[in-house]
């Protein structure tokens, strides 16, 4: 039985909560009352047919992407499409490794088309497009794992950066992986750009034949998954420093190439506590900080004061869980 | 797209995606689930239902409806624990669930929520008379500090894990850890954790413990000279002298009481150690996970030559640990030395009964937490009313149906066996804190005059309308029922 799609402020007042199918997103715009009470609207407008819209062409877009071949219909679809098609050639990649960060695209910006927001972000599952006008900024908070609780850096991103994407991939996320990375963030234009690019970046982080991984097709675990019998990593035994290494440097060597050829900004890359950062430069648009280590990016925030943060609440809140007290 | 699946496959029809969701697996969106062949809304809410006879095996709510007979009487064989209930924030707000029911002529209500608790943790009672490390020291999981070693008790030792200092005080690595591993003990997973300067064990609530990769079989029965105590009847006569080794006290047959009174002849005999009173010693080795808890696995290195005095040839000799998994027969020759024989038919019986004694060891695991004044918040407007009502045991408090010790003094700290609880019953939040069920049940009266959330009690037939986020559990048979009303309306 369809369950209609869910549209709701969070318990916070400030925050609104999309949900349709396997579609979550958490939005917040910052600017006049007015413009955010239009911008919202706009969102959920928008929202509510974008399912719809995908599952029409599921079928092509669990399809791998083929240059010059037909496109897809639907706009979230072609943002999509356009994300993966610079690594088509190259690797196996469907439009469907960047179907959370074009959804977040999307609804981003119906919000900016409709209303003059200082800020906004839409954060679908930890892959985040954000606007931001003038001299604002946002600090992203970066928690290890998504099933554990705290946070292990942050990130600033204002608006004279160039950063208006980011998205996270890894084999204990909700998609499967290629690869062994517990996470590979990833800065980028925007963020169907950031999450294509994440995904290609996290398959590449690899041990290939390695013993101590378990992996299985990806069909065993969820039979019409786009990425059929290819076999996706299940479990990663604890590795000697060495084999830490050489699989970070396996992932560098290609967020390197990406970085040269303009896809991304940078990437961190991390495995079993280790990180690695694409770049090094002090110049760095957005730098990631390096304090502990940062697996995936779950939440946005105005003041990173401690683990009790407000976006992690919504996180909580869309397990069926619960409000945290402070 | 495949066009054939193993059977047990379905496709849910949720959402437009119509994900094919495997036997065991959930969908895209991880809301809905394959339990068993049956497509199912997963992370219900749960309800706890009274079993007619013990052992009733879990019932899923839907399939009851077919037994339903239509009365609201059924429904109030129900509980609604807070187990998936979610809290409301912020805190002024009533409670998520205010049900009430009417059982046994008695209105009764159960205010229902999850409570977070930063000060929580387990205690831990690990079975075992092996040495796990020295009280005091740190007890760590994933190499990060998530509790200490406290006193050890009769056949088991102690290990306090978690409270507010590892969970928010410590590290922020070590605060996920500890409420990692308090979630997963809380909810029975195994948990390997390390002692300082000590052993390593794995531990799973209602298990045997693994202590240095050994499975603890039985606790001991006694300690060495109580053991001595209970069998020597049993061994006069067959056997000389017998040994019971203990890291705590050893027991030594000829020289004990209880040999004495028997009249068992003096052996020469002499023993390591410090002797506290006759045929009892401290000491007698260091602590291990050796014989009887003492780090020897040779348990002639305890003794000192035999006293040529006193001893004999051929004289009979038992060593045998205080749970009789280890033992070891010997006569001594004619320079009454020890030589090690096959264990006697006669003998054989009496380490048996040893064995046969001693209980099955466990792990058991009580949480233990404190409803702050936030949580009674969405009870009662005037939060210590509550704490007054629970001590006046007007309140009866439960959580995930499992009745709940409640502490003395101040504030509502309470503990609960965890395996009396139904499964995964327990959640975390970042901050990190757990989550619990709790429960509170009272007579609607008293109810109203502690300030209760009147206005929001809602009949329990109106809570089991909303059956699609709802499970129902049969009730833990050793479980007194949560609704049943207490005798008069003041402490009994």
């Amino acid at each position: 039985m369809r369950e209609p799609a869910l549209i709701r402020m969070l318990p916070d007042g400030r925050r609104v909560h999309l949900h349709d199918g396997p579609i979550d997103l958490i939005i917040e715009a910052n600017g006049a009352p007015r413009a955010v009470s239009v911008a919202y609207e706009a969102a959920a407008r928008r929202f509510v047919s974008i399912l719809d819209e995908l599952c029409g062409e599921l079928p092509f877009l669990r399809r791998p992407a083929e240059k010059n071949s037909k496109r897809p219909r639907g706009a979230v679809a072609q943002r999509m499409f356009a994300a993966v098609e610079p690594y088509c050639m190259d690797s196996f990649i469907t439009p469907m490794a960047a179907v959370a960060g074009s959804v977040a695209e999307a609804i981003l910006e119906s919000m900016t088309v409709a209303a003059t927001l200082e800020r906004a972000y839409v954060n679908d599952g930890g892959d985040i497009a954000i606007h931001l006008a003038d001299s604002y900024r946002y600090k992203i908070g970066m928690v290890e794992r998504p099933d554990t609780p705290s946070l292990f850096g942050s990130l600033e991103i204002s608006a004279a950066d160039p950063v208006r994407g980011i998205a996270t991939s890894g084999w204990r996320g909700r998609s499967f992986s290629l690869g062994i990375a517990d996470a590979v963030t990833v800065l980028a234009d925007c963020a169907s750009a950031a999450d294509a690019a994440a995904t290609v970046i996290g398959n590449a982080v690899n041990l290939p034949d390695h013993p101590g991984i378990s992996r299985i097709p990806a069909r065993e675990i969820s039979p019409d998954s786009d990425l059929g019998d290819l076999l996706v990593t299940r479990g990663v035994e604890p590795l000697s420093q060495f084999e830490i290494d050489a699989a970070l440097e396996n992932g560098l060597c290609v967020a390197t190439r990406l970085r040269e050829k303009g896809l991304i900004h940078s990437a961190a890359l991390c495995l079993q506590k280790c990180v690695r950062i694409s770049h090094a430069s002090a110049k760095a648009p957005a730098g990631f900080c390096r304090d502990g280590f940062l697996k995936c990016v779950v939440c946005t925030l105005d003041d990173l004061t401690g683990p009790a943060a407000p976006n992690i609440h919504a996180q909580i809140e869309l397990t069926g869980r619960t409000n945290p007290h402070a | 797209m495949p066009d054939v699946f193993p059977p047990d496959t379905v496709r849910c029809d949720a959402c437009p995606v119509l994900c094919y969701i495997k036997r065991g697996h959930a969908g895209a969106c991880d809301r809905y689930a394959n339990l068993e062949g049956q497509l199912v809304r997963v992370d219900p809410h749960i309800l706890l239902d009274r079993a007619k006879s013990q052992g009733t095996p879990l019932v899923p709510f839907l399939e009851r409806e077919g037994d339903w007979d239509g009365k609201i009487m059924k429904g109030q064989e129900t509980f609604v624990t807070a187990i998936g209930a979610g809290t409301t924030y912020p805190d002024y707000k009533p409670a998520p669930f205010i049900v009430s029911s009417e059982v046994e002529g008695v209105d009764m209500v159960t205010v229902v929520t999850e409570g977070i608790f930063s000060y929580c943790g387990v205690k831990l009672k690990i079975d075992t008379d092996r040495h796990l490390g020295p009280e005091r020291n740190l007890v760590r999981a994933q190499g990060e500090p998530v509790g200490h070693v406290t006193t050890a008790e009769y056949g088991s030792q102690m290990l306090s894990l978690g409270g507010v200092h590892h969970l928010t005080g410590g590290s922020k690595s070590e605060g996920r850890v500890t409420c990692e591993t308090l979630l997963d003990r809380c909810n029975g997973k195994e948990v390997e954790l390390t002692i300082d300067e000590g052993a390593s064990v794995r531990v799973a609530a209602g298990k045997p413990p693994v202590v240095n990769g050994q499975r603890e079989e039985r606790m001991r029965v006694g300690c060495g000279s109580a053991t001595i105590g209970m069998f020597a009847k049993q061994w006069f006569g067959k056997v000389d002298d017998v040994v019971v080794v203990d890291d705590h006290i050893t027991g030594v047959l000829s020289e004990h009481q209880a040999g004495k009174l028997l009249g068992v002849r003096e052996t020469g005999i002499a023993i390591q150690g410090r002797r506290s009173t006759p045929g009892r010693y401290f000491q007698v080795a260091e602590p291990g996970t050796g014989w009887g808890g003492t780090n020897i696995s040779d348990p002639l290195t305890i003794l000192k030559p035999f006293k040529t005095k006193f001893a004999w040839p051929h004289l009979r000799l038992l060593m045998v640990s205080t749970t009789g998994e280890q033992f070891a027969y010997y006569e001594l020759d004619e320079a009454l030395r020890p030589v090690e024989k096959e264990l006697p038919e006669a003998l054989k019986e009496s380490v048996g009964r040893i064995r046969e004694n001693c209980e099955p060891a466990l792990t058991t695991v009580l949480f233990m937490g404190g409803a702050g004044g936030s949580l009674r918040a969405g009870v009662t407007e005037n939060p210590v009313k509550l704490t007054d009502s629970v001590k006046r045991r007007l309140t009866r408090v439960t959580c995930g149906g499992a009745p709940a010790y409640i502490w003395p003094g101040g504030g509502i700290t309470f503990m609960v066996d965890v395996t009396r609880m139904p499964e995964n019953a327990f959640g975390y939040v970042p901050t990190p804190a757990l989550v619990a069920p709790i429960e509170f049940t009272l007579k609607k009266h008293d109810y109203a005059v502690l300030g209760g959330h009147v206005d929001y009690v809602r009949p329990l037939a109106d809570v089991l309308k909303e059956k699609e986020r709802q499970r129902q559990l049969v009730s833990h048979a050793q479980n007194p029922w949560p609704l049943k009303p207490r005798a008069g309306s003041s402490g009994s």
